[in-house]
């Protein structure tokens, strides 16, 4: 009997086991940064950089080598990778307090320089580590542990649109918004990636992906639940798509 | 001659380019913008990096990642600007990276005043950041010596992955004088077996780190820091006497207000007053041994600081209650003079 | 031998330059200097000095506070502000084109330079620092003139060496200037 293998595990990714709740889609975003770093033939000289949050444990899981930065300073620490290891491929991952709330200074002068990295910004709308609280990009309405009673615009704003906003800076040269939320939107979302390194492999400039995610333990709902809360709740507000293609712009 | 007339903030730059720095990450805040000014101009032509940074909290993290991946790099900031590194300086620490820290001091708290100061202190010696650390921190009190501990300064952060922190102040910093750059005998390092320069798909990876959630492992990692930090206090040691022999008073000063001090140790000498000096030239670690050798009948300590009193706990910490411990200071931009220095030494002998 | 002195006036008027000179000359005179300016705001379009010490012997506070022993002062308000740094027994080396006083100690010499005319009616007004400088050295012997002019290319460039002769002019009249007041008193 013939055995043919259908499918394997990146071997970008190590053999520790993910620390993620059930249905949170961090995995699926690890796993797809991780084939693309197979695709590109770029495993061996990459270089992560980790925030704080989430995927603070994330040094555990990539198979590259992996900085974990303070809370927000990743585009620093990639910066100054970077300006040391020009050949080499930078990356930071990101979760949307880390990146949309402590750390908007280095994020948007990292994409003002246009320093040649990737940023993989995933945005689940909470502080899922700390348990829960309001981000930058909750919804209106939306129930956390610092806004026990619904986010409201007059409080605390509407939601951060950080595609859009990085989008506005001339040094990012690739912005894409996507999700995970179903399969199509998987291989959607691992198309925008590879794009983000590749912007940064042809020396472009900064790229960034903002990635629709869930937390199904912090929204208090099942991980299925979950996934149709982003399609119906997130998508609507945070829209799916291209921002910026300097590749295809010029073309 | 070999000598040059330089200003501390940009001679400060040439020894690092010397001693092989080639990245520098900073930001503009007075009294040190012409060290900033100056690698802009001299990293490029040295093959280096120069990179203004968005705020000082980039500024740091950016080494952070630079010296993580291998780089000889450098940062320099003033007193209101180091209090945003600390973040950085903290986490530096924590991975056991080695990096070089300039720190041209000005008067404080808050924004204080662009004014020299020494009033950075307890936040350089203590580990400013959160956290159980320590970094290594030169007191220059010339132009010439901090050029040459500067040029040291990189292979002792490399030697013991640790944050080198050269604190000058506005004085040092703004001032001329006659310098000259000597090579500086190179110590035998380990290889750097640690960097992130990508796997190459033929090693582990490599992490630069510093959580660490099981308290076991955070303890142990603990341990291993304050081990190294009893080898530094052991091997590191630095500091000038002078009369301590009969001294009748014995000043402690670093930095700039040693000079101060001098002067007026001179004029008292010929008023037929003994007075010595101890120079700390590593703050830390600070240097308890040489009040070992002050004499017993010596009267009383002075600490001369351009601050209201910080040093003067290691000082009472150091002498161990064998004397009493004056203070004579001043701060907010101001620097103590020979003169204040003498009545202070004359009112402490008068008490007696 | 040491000279502590205080070079003031005000932006544009050349004291820091005037300043780095003679520490650079002190310099290559084998003497130990420093020269240490003022940074603050009165910087932006105010008054700026420098403090400069040439020694023998190592030197200490590079601060001058009330033991200058000479202050040159090219405008009112640096007089007004450093008469009173000079020790008793120092030298004050007024710029009296621009100063229309009279020091107001006994206890100090003070000397008039009329260093803007001097500098006009040498070719040059921007040279009346030079004048100053040509003044203070003569009187206190500190560095050597030629130990001034070697120092010129190198604190300035060497493209600015087509200025050195018009430079030594000023020196020479600054010197002239308070060595005949030194013969009338």
């Amino acid at each position: 009997m013939m055995t043919t293998m259908v499918y394997s595990k990146s071997k970008a990714l190590t053999d520790a086991e993910l620390h993620y709740c059930p249905g949170c889609t961090h995995g699926v975003i690890h796993k797809l940064v991780a084939e693309v770093l197979v695709e590109l033939n770029v495993l061996g000289k990459s270089i992560g950089v980790i925030p704080v949050g989430c995927a603070a444990l994330a040094y555990k899981y990539f198979n590259c080598d992996v900085h974990q930065a303070a809370h927000g300073r990743a585009p620093a620490v990639a910066t100054g990778i970077k300006r040391v290891r020009p050949e080499e491929v930078v990356f930071t991952y990101q979760g949307d307090g880390d990146l949309a709330s402590i750390g908007t200074a280095e994020i948007i002068h990292a994409a003002h320089r246009g320093e040649k990295i990737t940023t993989i910004f995933v945005n689940n709308g909470i502080y899922g580590m700390t348990g829960g609280q309001m981000a930058p990009t909750t919804l209106i309405g939306q129930k956390s542990t610092t806004s026990p009673l619904g986010r409201t615009e007059e409080h605390s704003g509407k939601p951060l649109k950080v595609a859009e906003m990085l989008a506005t800076i001339d040094g990012a040269k690739f912005v894409e918004r996507v999700s995970v939320h179903n399969p199509a939107a998987v291989r959607k979302a691992k198309k925008a990636i590879r794009k983000a390194f590749e912007c940064q492999l042809s020396g472009k400039g900064f790229g960034i992906v903002e990635v629709l995610s869930t937390c199904p333990t912090n929204w208090g709902v099942t991980p299925v639940d979950g996934l149709k809360w982003l399609e119906e709740k997130m998508i609507p507000y945070y829209p799916l798509k291209n921002f910026r293609n300097t590749e295809e712009e010029e073309a | 001659m070999n000598k040059v007339l330089m200003k501390g903030n940009e001679a400060v730059c040439e020894a690092a380019i010397r001693a092989g720095c080639r990245y520098f990450f900073g930001y503009p805040i007075t009294p040190q913008n012409e060290i900033p000014e100056y690698m802009s101009k001299v990293m490029p032509e040295n093959g280096g990096v120069f990179l203004q940074a968005e705020s000082e909290v980039a500024a740091i993290n950016m080494v952070y990642g630079a010296v993580g991946a291998g780089g000889r790099v450098m940062t320099s900031s003033s007193s209101p600007g180091m209090s945003l590194k600390q973040e950085g300086i903290s986490y530096i620490a924590g991975a056991e990276l080695p990096c070089v820290i300039v720190n041209m001091m000005r008067g404080g708290p808050g924004l204080g005043s662009i004014q020299p100061g020494q009033a950075d202190y307890f936040q350089s010696t203590r580990g400013g950041g959160n956290g159980d650390y320590r970094h290594i921190v030169y007191a220059p009190a010339s132009i010439q010596e901090m050029v040459d501990l500067t040029m040291e300064a990189f292979d002792i952060a490399d030697l013991y992955r640790i944050p080198v922190l050269v604190l000058g102040d506005g004085m040092i910093g703004q001032m001329m004088e006659a310098v000259e750059f000597k090579s500086i005998k190179p110590i035998e390092l380990p290889d750097k077996d640690w960097i992130t320069d990508g796997t190459k798909e033929i090693r582990q990876p490599r992490i630069i780190n510093s959580l660490y959630l099981d308290p076991d492992e955070l303890y142990a990692h603990n341990l291993r820091l304050e081990k190294k930090h009893a080898l530094i206090e052991s091997r590191e040691v630095r500091f000038e006497t002078q009369g301590l022999e009969n001294a009748e008073v014995v000043c402690v000063a670093y930095g700039t207000t040693s000079r101060v001090v001098k002067n007026a140790i001179e004029e008292l000498e010929a008023e037929g007053i003994k007075v010595g000096i101890i120079r700390p030239i590593t703050l830390w670690p600070f240097p308890d041994k040489a009040f070992d050798e002050i004499s017993d009948t010596t009267k009383a300590l002075l600490t001369v600081e351009m601050s209201m009193g910080q040093m003067i706990d290691d000082v009472k910490i150091a002498s161990k209650g064998r004397w009493p411990v004056h203070f004579y200071g001043k701060s907010g931009g101001l620097v103590p003079t020979p003169t204040g220095v003498k009545e202070s030494v004359k009112k402490i002998m008068g008490g007696k | 031998m040491i000279e502590k002195v205080i070079v003031a006036g005000f932006g544009g008027q050349g004291v820091m330059a005037i300043g780095k000179l003679l520490a650079y000359a002190g310099m290559l005179e084998d003497k130990n200097v420093s020269w240490l300016p003022s940074y603050g705001p009165e910087m932006r379009g105010g008054t700026a000095n420098c403090d400069v010490i040439v020694s023998d012997k190592m030197i200490g506070s590079p601060v001058l506070t009330n033991d200058a022993t000479a202050a040159i002062v090219m405008n009112l308000p640096s007089m007004n502000k450093f008469e009173s740094h000079v020790a008793s027994g120092g030298k004050l080396i007024i710029n009296e084109s621009l100063i229309d006083k009279k020091a107001t100690r006994d206890d100090i010499e003070a000397y008039y330079i009329d260093a803007n005319r001097i500098a006009n009616d040498i070719g040059n007004a921007k040279a009346a620092n030079m004048v100053m400088l040509g003044a203070f050295i003569a009187l206190t012997g500190i560095v050597e003139k030629q130990s001034i002019l070697k120092a010129f290319t190198k604190v300035f460039g060497e493209d600015k060496a087509k200025f050195l002769q018009l430079n030594e002019k000023a020196l020479d009249a600054g010197s002239q200037a308070v060595l005949q007041q030194i013969s009338k008193v």
